[in-house]
């Protein structure tokens, strides 16, 4: 690897917790991150003349905390009349200097980081924006093209996410174990979205977006390694290796999207899904069930099918059953339902779907997933009005395409029938 | 003489390698490795699962099952080598050839004791 290309993968894997100490230090984003990036800069001179320091992180840290104090003594000379309350801030900045770093604080300082993308104010796509550009560290142009709109756009966006995220006050106490718990959670949901905005890409999406799965993975693995023992944290990141892993399967060469059975399986990544499974191992010895373990079985269940007709659907409905329990919603029943119609046939799957009507009269999912069932039971034209209701529900051109492959096989297969009632 | 080159490296640098990276350094491994075998002084090679997949027994009274790698250290294991050398200093230009390859972290070159190689089919 080339010396450039070596820092850069230093600094990425430094930032969370340069980033986060920072943060802690200074208790203010921006200064936390202009004092990183000016630590990088440095790094960028030095390490390829002196070689790399032994840890990186607290390399970054220390001088990012020194260049930022030295910034604001500058500042202060400038000033003629300083306020008494800058000076004693000031001083306190140096007492922390003082202060050996240590790691026992790093735990919390990257749990800080990312939990404060996940401001409940923030809509969704702002908190995965936030976390990739602070935690990942991203560039803004990245982000932007991963979401389809301009830099300036994203710029904007990025802007004004942290500056409600500073309004909102960033919780700097060491948080208890009942906080520490709530934030875990709420970080955990938010790796999962960045995940999502990913997987669910496709067409001309794929390429900016895919790496939002890795990145996702990245962070998982980062806070698993933070909380060892927390089984639902071990469910996500097995969740999202699972789902990784049939990436290179997932999309034919037109870049439209293959259905589960019809999936090459000698694609699937093996070495993603052995350490899936090693977590799923781990997290079931905690008898702690939560929704990531439960998805993350099911995940595995498809896993260790080599081929589609292996898939043991039994286990993958009760492990639905199981999901309705813990986290009702009509989605988890639509999925519920694909395994009940291989295990009870598509009768009983489309008596289980239909209450969900109301709910789920815009997802696209919910007309595809009936039209299919309905087409099993030879019920063709109702199958064609819900399929056309998917189409028209569709939010990418490869679900389209999906849908329209199986109009095209109803057509085909009514066809011919079709034809024989004209000649009688 | 058979000699364990057991690799440590900052998991979380490693892990931050793009693919292109990881798949870079993989390449310049195996002909290191290529070069071994041919001279018939390879032996079994590892590259372990991330050290969040680890769980460690402790041989207490009862054995205590814990999540994660044994040793919590700045450097972890992340994989091995054994490799067959007259001496000390052809192991280390083994562990120095895999170096360049792989630059930063370390190696720890173990003489190993007795080798059993197993009865899986590769």
């Amino acid at each position: 690897m080339t010396d450039t290309a070596w820092i850069d993968a230093a600094l990425t894997s430094a930032r969370p917790q340069a980033v986060g100490a920072l943060l802690r230090y200074f208790r203010n984003l921006d200064t936390a991150e202009e004092a990183f990036q000016n630590a990088c800069l440095r790094a960028l001179k030095s390490w390829p003349q002196n070689g790399p320091p032994r840890d990186p992180a607290a390399w970054l840290i220390m001088v990012g905390r020194n260049v930022a104090i030295d910034e604001v003594r500058r500042h202060r000379k400038q000033e003629p009349l300083p306020e008494d309350e800058a000076i004693s801030d000031l001083d306190d900045a140096e007492d922390a200097l003082a202060e050996r770093l240590d790691g026992s604080h790093y735990r919390d300082d990257i749990l800080r980081l990312l939990f404060i993308c996940c401001h409940p104010d923030l809509p969704a796509t702002q908190q995965i924006a936030l976390a990739l550009r602070i935690v990942s560290g991203l560039t803004v142009k990245q982000i932007a093209r991963a979401f389809l709109v301009t830099e300036a756009a994203m710029e904007q966006r990025i802007t004004r996410a942290k500056a409600r995220v500073a309004d909102a006050g960033v919780p700097f106490e060491t948080p208890g174990a009942v906080e520490r718990v709530e934030r875990l959670s709420a970080v955990a949901a938010m790796i999962y979205l960045i995940f999502n905005e990913g997987y669910s890409a496709s067409g001309d999406t794929l390429e900016a977006r895919a790496p939002l799965c890795e990145e996702a993975i990245r962070l998982a693995r980062l806070l698993l390694r933070l909380f060892q023992s927390e089984p639902e944290i071990m469910g996500l990141t097995a969740l999202l290796l699972l789902q990784h892993a049939r990436s290179a399967a997932r999309f034919d060469s037109d870049g439209s999207l293959v259905l589960l059975d019809d999936q090459d399986r000698s694609l699937w990544n093996q070495k993603m899904i052995a350490e899936g499974l090693a977590l799923i191992d781990k997290a079931m010895r905690h008898r702690q069930s939560g929704p990531y373990q439960v998805q993350a079985a099911i995940a595995a269940l498809h896993a260790r099918a080599e081929k589609p007709e292996d898939t043991d659907w039994t286990q993958i409905d009760l492990l639905y059953g199981a999901l309705e329990i813990i986290q009702p919603s009509p989605v988890v029943t639509l999925n519920r339902a694909v395994a009940v119609s291989k295990v009870r046939g598509a009768q009983a799957a489309l008596d289980m779907i239909e209450p969900l009507g109301p709910r789920l009269s815009n997802y696209f999912h919910f007309f595809g997933v009936r039209g299919a069932f309905l087409m099993q039971l030879n019920r063709n034209e109702e199958a064609r009005v819900a399929f056309d209701r998917a189409i028209a529900l569709a939010n990418t051109s490869a679900e389209a395409a999906h849908i329209r492959m199986h109009l095209d096989r109803l057509m085909r297969d009514s066809a011919p029938r079709g034809t024989k009632a004209s000649k009688k | 003489m058979l000699y364990a080159i057991l690799c440590y490296h900052d998991e979380d640098f490693v892990g931050s390698w793009t693919r292109e990276q990881d798949a870079t350094v993989m390449r310049k491994l195996a002909v290191v490795q290529d070069k071994l075998a041919k001279q018939g002084r390879l032996g079994p090679v590892a590259r372990l699962l991330p050290t969040t997949s680890a769980t460690t027994l402790r041989k207490e009274d009862p054995p205590l099952v814990l999540d994660g790698p044994y040793a919590e250290t700045k450097e972890q294991l992340l994989g091995f080598y054994v490799v067959d050398c007259k001496n000390l200093d052809e192991a280390l230009d083994v562990a120095r050839d895999l170096g360049a390859a792989n630059p930063g972290g370390a190696y720890e070159i173990r003489p190993v004791g007795v080798l059993n190689p197993g009865s899986i089919p590769t």
